[in-house]
């Protein structure tokens, strides 16, 4: 392929107009409570249907781009994350926000974002194929075992001890069973409401479990730390600590936007998943494991890299087979067919340059998104000027809003309030909340790929070790979990060990 | 002769007048029409909804706001249409579900429920294996089927679902167990085809269009297309037509449609309006840009092929043991 052809393709005035206003569009969707990446892309769809392929294609990629990212600024300054890929390290955000430097949370999470997506798109573009290879792989079996692989995470984030963790796990998986069973289609804990067919959705979650518990926390409490304004330091400063804290973390960006990548890869995964198993991946191997979620930039700088990493790997299995990684991909190729494009491994070679273009736009976006990320973060921040007891529960209509618009019902805002309480109970039980939300996030995965295993060995549970990508990741996450069981003995014996005393969580 | 001219003039007339009577239909809305879509958005049912939307927008000059209203395995969507007021300000795409839904137990709603307005899309199934499969024809595979019951698995969509349907009917038909091919429910066409290339299950069936790029590229063999006629796109793929001696066929199809009880004068102006959108140009450039062929049907055989599909796929869905 004509590098200039490529070049000249991604420069086209067009598609840069469209990649800037699709990076600021992502940036708005992506900070709003409530607003993900997904429906970012979902409310473009109509408008792609009047754009070529490759300008189609550009949005999509600039949309996801910057929302993901900007999921990370509700997060910091109010705790709300705007996506469930920015829950895992929503503490520590959070904790430095109130610690008076917002604006350096920010940009570290915006420079780990912008690295981690450029990792992310140069093995997309470098070895698409071969990781689609290592994706055909994946059956029911291999799926549900990354998938308990993302559960056991939970246990690793957050400051809390294991048993916490564990409760926290626990009750998201038991919200996740609402709904219909995915695999013989019987209404579960419905009671006849038919919008609670689809079970709950993570949008209402998130918005209830940390927006409206915070919210209740903060309404028994006269603290003017937690009511009044925040403190913002100045542009220029955090600019210089948030590259500080990313350069000084070369190895944490390189390893998770590798891992991310490769995560995002696999069907079922997603970014939500790549940034859990990245942010335990940096606990477990950092020499502070102690400081994580307070405040801590470890952990950010991973979550934040692999997130925007997995973004590019969720395209290899859609562009070299047809089907899509996660449900933005799902989208991106109901788009293509429309414009008469096939993916598949043809589409190499007969639409090469609008698969090179996908990989420039991705480039441009990445690119773009550090100025419109930087005025995101100004415009967020202009907001704090607002008294908190003011500004919270203003965005958090504005959320609950996004949560009716999702279902079209009023059930949604129950939903929030339900929720809502069950989190303020939770945190006043010192239970972290962030485990509960990946557990409503896999819940669903975990018992869908488990049943299905199931029925296809007719009951046989040897079957989960019959292949041998399979196995290999069986015997890793019961080794874990092992691990985790005896720790939790442990700690429940009364010999809790030092890295992981419990933090006040507040 | 002059009486007998005299009747044949009255009698023109009076047809005449009835159908004046009946119908002018030149209604035309004159706000914002709601254009319920019951899957998510840049699906099959989503494409060609949004652009029968924005033709009609274009012809009649209000808006048509397409809202994906998904769930439920289509029970919210199809709800939606049901429910609204029947006056022409709510149509939606009705799709193939409507007529197995009720048969598994998931809704009250039926075709009954609706009142089609004209045919948009008819997507046939498919009979899918992977590259290294030992089965080359679909005969081989419905011998080995018959030969040993239980031991194949497929997949495509949720249990009762429209794919699986296809795969339990095909069965049914040339005299096998509906579960020769053990079915194995999927979140849908592309975790089903995921699992096909990854060697989870041994045949897939999902639309012969969500299967195409993986056709094309290799990776999985298609060994039949459960229609009358070839496709188009894949032309040396042989349909169950040809092949079975119980010429068993089944697609899903997309409608669109109002409530039951729109009226008539607004039922034929939205059939009048749709069929003249279908005969452009435009429209078959869109069909042909999804390699799909234009269908078209009148209100009354669209009635009578949804009374006729219910009681079809009942049957199928009661052979296989899942009617409720």
């Amino acid at each position: 392929m004509d590098i200039a052809a490529i070049l000249a393709a991604v420069l086209a005035p067009k598609l840069v107009v469209t990649v800037v206003v699709c990076t600021f569009y992502g940036a708005f969707v992506g900070a709003m409570p409530g607003l993900t990446a997904t429906m970012a892309v979902a409310l473009l769809v109509p408008f792609t249907y009047f754009m070529d392929p490759a300008q189609a294609v550009a949005a999509i990629v600039a949309t996801t781009t910057t929302a993901i990212f900007a999921g990370d600024i509700s997060g910091a300054l109010l705790r709300m994350p705007g996506t469930p890929a920015s829950a895992a390290y929503v503490e520590d955000s959070y904790a430095m926000a109130r610690g008076g430097r917002p604006r350096t949370a920010l940009f570290v999470s915006l420079f780990a974002a912008c690295i981690g997506g450029i990792i992310g798109v140069a093995i997309l573009s470098a070895a698409a194929p071969q990781l689609a290879r290592v994706a055909a792989r994946f059956s029911s079996d291999e799926m549900f075992w990354l998938a308990c692989l993302g559960l056991s995470c939970a246990v690793f984030v957050g400051g809390a001890s294991v048993p916490r963790n564990f409760a926290s796990l626990f009750i998201g998986l038991a919200i996740a069973t609402v709904g219909i069973d995915v695999a013989v289609g019987h209404p579960r804990f419905t009671f006849g409401i038919n919008d609670l067919l689809d079970g709950i959705s993570f949008i209402p979650a998130m918005i209830g479990m940390f927006a409206v518990a915070e919210l209740l926390r903060n309404a028994e409490t006269r603290d003017p730390v937690r009511l009044g304004r925040l403190k913002v330091e100045g542009l220029g400063k955090a600019v210089a600590a948030g590259w500080r804290e990313v350069r000084g973390r070369k190895i944490n960006v390189a390893r998770s936007g590798i891992a991310g990548t490769v995560i995002g890869s696999l069907p079922g995964a997603g970014a939500d998943v790549a940034a859990w198993i990245c942010y335990a991946i940096s606990r477990r191997f950092s020499r502070t494991p102690e400081r994580f979620g307070k405040g801590h930039t470890e952990g950010m700088i991973d979550g934040g890299a692999a997130n925007n990493a997995a973004l590019a790997g969720a395209w290899t299995p859609a562009l070299v087979f047809g089907i899509p990684g996660d449900s933005v991909t799902a989208i991106a190729i109901g788009v293509l067919l429309m414009k008469g494009l096939t993916p598949g491994p043809q589409i190499f070679s007969t639409d090469a340059l609008l698969v090179y273009t996908l990989f420039g736009s991705f480039f441009l976006a990445n690119l773009v998104m550090l100025l419109s990320g930087t005025l995101a973060i100004l415009a967020a921040t202009f907001l704090l000027r607002a008294p908190r007891s003011v500004l919270m529960p203003s965005v958090l209509i504005l959320s609950m809003l996004g949560a009716y618009a999702i279902l079209g019902s009023t059930t949604a805002i129950w939903i929030v309030l339900a929720l809502g309480l069950l989190g303020y109970l939770m945190s006043h039980a010192e239970i972290p909340i962030a485990p509960a939300i990946l557990g409503i996030v896999l819940g669903q995965v975990v018992e869908d790929n488990f049943m299905v295993s199931m029925m296809k060995a007719q009951g046989d549970l040897s079957g989960f070790f019959a292949r041998e990508t399979a196995a290999f990741l069986g015997v890793a996450t019961i080794l874990i979990w092992g691990l985790l069981l005896v720790r939790a003995g442990l700690e429940l014996a009364g010999r809790r060990p030092a890295a992981s005393s419990r933090e006040t969580n507040t | 002769m002059k009486t007998l001219l005299t009747t044949a003039a009255s009698a023109a007339v009076l047809a005449l007048s009835a159908v004046a009577a009946q119908a002018q239909c030149d209604w035309k809305p004159e706000r914002a029409v709601t254009y319920i879509v019951p899957w998510g958005a840049g699906g099959g049912t989503d494409a060609n909804s949004r652009m029968v939307a924005s033709m009609l927008e274009r012809k009649w000059g209000v808006p048509f706001n397409v809202v994906n209203r998904t769930g439920g395995n289509g029970v919210t969507g199809h709800s939606a249409i049901a429910n609204a007021e029947p006056d022409g300000y709510t149509i939606g795409a009705a799709t193939v579900e409507i007529n197995t839904m009720h048969w598994v137990g998931l809704t009250d709603l039926t075709y009954e429920d609706i009142t089609p307005l004209a045919l948009v899309d008819i997507v046939p199934a498919s009979v899918l294996v992977r590259k290294d499969s030992p089965f080359e024809s679909l005969q081989d595979l419905l011998d080995h089927a018959r030969e040993n019951p239980g031991e194949l698995t497929a997949s495509g969509t949720s249990q009762g679902g429209i794919w699986h349907l296809a795969l339990a009917g095909m069965l049914n038909a040339e005299g096998l167990a509906p579960d020769a091919i053990r079915w194995i429910p999927s979140q849908g066409a592309a975790p089903a085809l995921q699992e096909l290339i990854a060697g989870g299950v041994d045949v897939a069936t999902p639309a012969l269009s969500e299967g195409k790029s993986l056709v094309e590229s290799g990776e999985v063999r298609a060994l039949a297309y459960m229609h009358d006629t070839r496709m188009e796109a894949l032309p040396d793929v042989p349909t169950t037509k040809e092949l079975l001696d119980s010429g068993w066929t089944l697609a899903a199809w997309i409608t669109v449609s109002g409530p039951a009880g729109l009226p008539e004068e607004i039922a034929c102006s939205y059939e009048a309006a749709l069929s003249e959108l279908f005969a452009t140009e435009e429209w078959a450039e869109f069909k042909a840009s999804r390699g799909a062929d234009v269908v078209s049907m009148s209100r009354e055989e669209l009635a009578e092929m949804l009374r006729t599909s219910n009681v079809a796929l009942g049957e199928t869905i009661e052979a296989i043991g899942l009617a409720k």
